[in-house]
């Protein structure tokens, strides 16, 4: 396999701590082939790092499937490559012209500070998730399951935006590094089904002030984080989040 | 009620709400202006008439009900956008070292990234136009015509001769360029941030945007050049009529 494959330049942005200055390191790879993806590449410069005692770049990922969340890398100035629609794991070596040079940089954002090279603490979504994510039920026996009609339309709404994984692409991709896509969504599955209702108003007013509190910036209507979500959720949840707390604000008056 | 209000300048989506608010307020100012406009062309006597009855409307009172209107949208306006630029930094204190456009369903465009420069150059170009025609020259300068006998000042003429100076009429057709740049994103975004927006609404308010950017900033543009190139400077009426002024 790596006697007839092609030759890269890597780009990789290397920080050997979240407080330490980092710095983008170049490495030349020969013999990869075109169907490799790009994280087994990593992994192939990764065991020729270690063979000559060098630190190994640190990246995530786990399902290698584009259903956990856990990869993010910007490739050459976009988050999960230029490909639509695709988590970073899922981009191949064949989608680079043989000879080119790729460069791997870290999600940034103040809210995801990097832990070193290419990962970054995620867990302000964590903590978003915390303040209302969810829908409070009592434990015990499990309800029936048809005992709540949904409507099919409604759903399919939901399940639209429950598709995200959490994998903070939209917050990579915004000029303004705002988190607005990922609640827009996690609000969004909630508000249209019955079961959220109940805590809906709480839901908004909660997770907006700890995505606030969390230091993402303001969501200009870029709509930059629709093209690189990995599960291609629209910016229509931003408007819905938007509504539910217009919504909640009167309610909050008007009692 | 003031705690709505005060939690709609801190929180993030309460921040576009009173931008996009105030925003959209302003555009239904421009588009009534843009028609104020066109009334000169239809001579001297139908724009002095305009101007000359907006400043008289409800004996006087509904040109400062709506300037204390403008000037309150104006300032939150820009102290919304100012705030949401300043906050950018901080999210995010290290950049990217390239630059990339993921394409797709993105709006991201040249208008939506430089909406903080057009945004500056249109305030600044608020106070050079203001200074212009507003607190420029009146009728104690000369610029004195009649409206049903009485005195009145002759805006025409000082709009005629403005826009036969070649700086002020590239200068106008360079801000109202910014103008449109700025309604391009500032327009569709607008809805958008007030929670107005579905696959099926998005798409054709994105549209409108576009359109009414090009008509506003051609429809600006397009009358100092035609002035330039097309009207004549008409006489000064007499200067002894000052004489006989309030």
């Amino acid at each position: 396999m790596t006697t007839n494959g092609h030759t890269y330049t890597l780009k990789v942005w290397r920080q050997p701590g979240a407080d330490r200055p980092g710095r983008l390191a170049t490495y030349t790879v020969t013999g990869i082939s075109p169907d490799l993806s790009l994280l087994e590449a990593l992994d192939v410069l990764n065991e020729d790092l270690i063979r000559k005692g060098e630190d190994p770049i640190a990246f995530e990922s786990d399902c290698r499937e584009g259903i956990c969340g856990q990869c993010g890398i910007v490739v050459n100035g976009v988050a999960h490559g230029s490909k639509l629609g695709c988590t970073t794991c899922e981009i191949r070596m064949r989608e680079f012209a043989p000879g080119s040079t790729i460069t791997l940089e870290p999600f940034r954002a103040t809210a995801f500070p990097i832990i070193k090279d290419l990962v970054i603490n995620r867990s302000a979504f964590d903590r978003i998730i915390a303040r209302g994510g969810y829908v409070s039920i009592n434990t015990g026996a499990a309800p029936e399951a048809n005992a709540i009609p949904v409507a099919r339309d409604l759903a399919e709404k939901a399940m639209d935006a429950a598709a995200c994984i959490g994998c903070g692409a939209c917050v990579a991709a915004c000029p303004n590094a705002s988190a607005s896509l990922f609640v827009g969504a996690k609000v969004s599955q909630l508000a249209v089904m019955p079961q959220g209702h109940a805590e809906r108003e709480r839901r908004v007013t909660r997770m907006v002030a700890q995505m606030d509190a969390e230091g993402f910036g303001n969501c200009s209507n870029h709509g930059e984080c629709e093209a690189v979500c990995p599960k291609e959720i629209p910016i229509h949840v931003i408007s819905r989040m938007r509504r539910e707390y217009i919504r909640a604000s009167v309610k909050s008056v008007l009692g | 009620m003031g705690g709505v209000l005060g939690g709609c300048s801190t929180s993030s989506i309460g921040k576009k709400i009173l931008s996009a608010i105030t925003g959209l307020g302003m555009v239904l100012f421009v588009v009534g202006h843009l028609a104020g406009n066109l009334t000169l062309l239809l001579g001297a006597e139908a724009f002095n008439n305009y101007a000359h009855f907006l400043k008289h409307l409800m004996h006087g009172a509904f040109i400062y009900i709506a300037e204390a209107g403008l000037l309150l949208f104006f300032f939150t306006h820009i102290w919304m956008g100012v705030t949401v630029w300043l906050h950018k930094g901080r999210a995010r204190e290290e950049g990217y070292e390239v630059a990339g456009n993921a394409g797709g369903e993105s709006k991201k465009s040249l208008s939506s990234l430089t909406m903080i420069l057009s945004g500056i150059s249109l305030a600044i170009f608020v106070v050079i136009h203001l200074l212009h025609f507003k607190f420029g020259p009146a009728e104690a300068q000369g610029y004195l015509t009649t409206i049903d006998g009485q005195p009145a000042r002759d805006l025409y003429r000082l709009v005629i001769e403005e826009f036969h100076k070649p700086l002020p009429t590239i200068a106008y057709v360079a801000f109202m360029l910014f103008l449109g740049l700025h309604l391009r994103h500032g327009f569709w975004s607008a809805f958008q941030s007030l929670g107005v927006g579905s696959p099926r609404l998005t798409p054709a308010i994105n549209t409108a945007a576009l359109i009414l950017a090009l008509v506003l900033a051609i429809g600006f543009l397009a009358l100092p050049v035609y002035v330039y190139f097309g009207v004549d400077i008409p006489a000064a009426t007499r200067v002894v009529a000052l004489e006989v002024g309030p």
